[in-house]
């Protein structure tokens, strides 16, 4: 089983939506598509479903051509961030529905509804009306849904968009379970990294409608092919600087105090950096740091974690430490920059060199 | 600027209460001093609304009192109790200047116009609008919106308290972080009660000097945001705070002591009392360790965020998350974990234990 676009590309009138793509997806993946809203997330996977067709390209399932062909004819579900269940329905009903159009026999819908509602928690809720559950729940109601049928590609349109903070979190750990053994493609849409990093598999950095890099979900994290895949999988946004490197010596153009050491084999010349922001810290970490000096601008604590966003030589900075380290308004802190995992890229945002 | 003094407050919207279920509020004791900046923190339906809209009068109390500067104000409307409310989308005059929607509740109050346009100026410096002061409101963007807003809520020196409900709903997330600056920065210069109402525990802890935390009517812990994450009162502040919340499993309390799968866990505090109808052991993901003897547990799942991993693992008492550097290797099946025993709580029937 594989799904596959070719040289697709998407055009609105004048506008291009979906610049000229090629992505293979392979059986029993899940893959994520990350990247802000406007980025094509949703324009592309309303392609691979069929409701929508490209201008020009073709899609390909299982090595046949099923460009055109319209969704009704492709073995799919998808999943919206807006919880969208039949009202008039119970829980049971609702998860029941697209194995009735399929004249499945009732014994075997009950048992087939049983089982998908346990993995989701929703048992309990069978008899249940939509409106009479929790935001979590009604959203599991729809999941259930896509995975009652056995879809070849199930579709997840940002479905932890509208969960609040706690609920998402519970969500977004339980969704690769789902999907362990089961025989399908998975497409994730997100625009969070931390849900990208969470679910693994493989991921698509996507931007302005072209898909930017495509691989394993840490590779992809850790080795940015350029700048631009690494801005996209970055929240919060990672630190991006001007340096020269002179021998062994590094130094921020923008700040000559800053400087640090390292024996990483890239000419001499000046590259920019790249730090994730928890590579700054409060602490120091890993063998090799150097310290900067920053005017805090605000310190924003998570609960458990703290995001501290300071100003160094008329740049803002954003780091992120474990644990509560509050900062006033206006104090001058010391951070220190774990040198061994900085991202190089040269004068064409090319990475260069990673920690 | 007021203290706010809450006393018993209860709150039902029905007419007959059988249950604690009954009750959107329930026994709320709070002592707010002049000039401080909290936060009511907790997941909808928690009761923060209702508590919101009795401290501003729109809603009268089943029980209990509401005091400023030790004045009963319980029975007062909002006018009377003179404060200012900041709500989730922004509420201004479209076809009014910027200027003009910061200088309407001044007006209205007959302030003079030199008054009132070094205000207006002081305030539109604060909050960055200086120059937009002109223009209409219409034009700006969803977030300049909502800084007049605030504007309007902090141009009166004369209110008792500053209140925001939800106020960065509508704010684009990559904006979020300056205006929370700016708020905090407002309120150390301004110096005024402020209370800020939000489900967002970032937006609280990263506001608030003292975060009330709610849950089911009740309050469950008042704190700073350290006392919060290290010592949580109640297992639902330890799940709640931080990111995943608390580990939270079944255990016996014998002899002042926790007996958790066959092993005596040492803790720092005291035990006294064990006659609960349940009872807990709490520690937090970033509190556990591998190591050679301890807790048996299996690894179940490994997921690496790139900065740390969250570990799953399980013993017979349920599952333990926990939390690891990414450079930390993980035993792949069997292990053993022990807990900091700085930070592992007993709690009996929700409530800590000491």
């Amino acid at each position: 089983m594989s799904l596959e676009l070719k040289n697709v590309e998407k055009k609105v009138g004048i506008e291009t939506h979906i610049h000229s793509t090629n992505l293979k997806l392979e059986k029993n993946t899940i893959n994520v598509l990350l990247g802000s809203t406007l980025a094509g997330k949703t324009t592309l996977m309303q392609i691979m479903a069929g409701l929508d067709k490209p201008t020009s390209g073709e899609i390909w399932f299982n090595g046949e051509n099923v460009t055109g062909l319209e969704v009704q004819k492709r073995n799919c579900s998808m999943v919206y961030q807006q919880f969208i269940n039949y009202p008039n329905f119970t829980v049971f009903e609702n998860i029941a529905s697209p194995l009735k159009i399929t004249g499945i026999n009732s014994n075997e819908i009950k048992e087939r509804v049983g089982k998908v509602a346990e993995l989701l928690k929703l048992s309990a809720m069978l008899n249940k009306k939509p409106d009479e559950l929790s935001g979590g729940q009604q959203q599991r109601t729809a999941l259930a849904r896509a995975l009652v049928k056995d879809s070849d590609l199930i579709l997840l349109d940002e479905p932890l968009a509208n969960l609040d903070f706690k609920l998402r979190e519970e969500l977004r750990e339980e969704l690769p379970k789902l999907f362990e053994d089961r025989d399908c493609i998975v497409v994730y849409a997100t625009t969070e990294p931390l849900d990208a990093l969470m679910i693994g598999g493989n991921t698509a950095t996507l931007l302005e409608g072209n898909v930017i890099q495509y691989g394993k979900t840490l590779d992809v994290y850790n080795k940015p092919e350029n700048l631009t895949s690494a801005k996209v999988f970055s929240d919060p946004p990672m630190n991006i600087a001007e340096i020269s490197k002179t021998g062994d010596t590094f130094k921020l153009t923008e700040n000559n105090n800053v400087k640090w050491k390292s024996n990483v084999k890239i000419k001499d010349g000046i590259y920019k950096i790249g730090i994730r922001p928890h590579n700054i810290t409060t602490y120091k970490e890993g063998n090799n740091s150097v310290e900067i000096a920053g005017k805090v601008l605000i310190s924003e604590l998570s609960g458990s974690e703290s995001l501290i966003h300071f100003t160094n030589a008329n740049l803002n900075w954003v780091s992120l430490s474990n644990g509560i380290q509050q900062k006033n308004i206006g104090e001058d802190a010391k951070l220190h920059m774990n040198v061994d995992e900085f991202l190089y890229f040269d004068q064409n945002n090319r990475l260069v060199n990673y920690g | 600027m007021a203290k706010i003094t809450l006393k018993n407050l209860s709150h039902s919207y029905l007419t007959k209460q059988n249950y604690d279920a009954d009750w959107a509020l329930r026994g709320v004791d709070i002592d707010w001093k002049d000039g401080g900046a909290y936060a009511l923190l907790g997941p909808s339906g928690c009761g923060k609304t209702t508590l919101l809209n009795i401290i501003s009068g729109l809603l009268k109390p089943t029980e209990g009192e509401v005091l400023f500067d030790d004045r009963d104000v319980t029975t007062l409307n909002p006018v009377e109790r003179d404060i200012a409310q900041i709500f989730q989308f922004p509420v201004i005059y479209d076809t009014m200047t910027v200027y003009d929607n910061l200088a309407f509740p001044l007006k209205n109050r007959g302030l003079s116009d030199t008054e009132i346009d070094s205000k207006v100026r002081e305030i539109g410096e604060m909050l960055e609008l200086t120059s937009t002061l002109n223009k209409k409101a219409s034009g700006l963007t969803a977030d300049g919106k909502q800084k007049i807003s605030l504007g309007r809520g902090l141009v009166r020196s004369d209110v008792n308290v500053i209140m925001f409900d939800e106020p960065l709903t509508v704010i684009d997330p990559h904006l979020k972080w300056v205006l929370r600056s700016k708020l905090k920065e407002l309120h150390q210069k301004i110096n005024r009660t402020m209370i800020y109402v939000t489900h967002d525990q970032i937006e609280a802890l990263t506001f608030a000097d003292q975060v009330v935390v709610m849950h089911e009517g009740q309050i469950v812990q008042t704190g700073t945001p350290v006392e919060l994450f290290e010592k949580p009162k109640h297992t639902f502040v330890g799940h709640f705070i931080g990111s995943p919340g608390m580990n939270i499993l079944p255990c016996e309390i014998k002899n002042g002591q926790i007996n958790f799968e066959g092993k005596i866990l040492p803790t720092n505090t005291s035990i006294k009392k064990s006659n609960f109808n349940k009872t807990q052991v709490g520690i937090r993901p970033e509190f556990i360790n591998f190591s050679n003897d301890g807790i048996a547990v299996k690894v179940k799942r490994v997921s690496d965020t790139g900065r740390h991993k969250v570990i799953d693992t399980e013993c017979s008492s349920g599952n333990i998350k926990i939390l690891a550097n990414t450079s930390t290797q993980i035993p792949s099946e069997s292990a053993h974990i022990t807990f900091d025993q700085k930070y592992t709580y007993a709690y009996g029937d929700n409530w800590i234990i000491e």
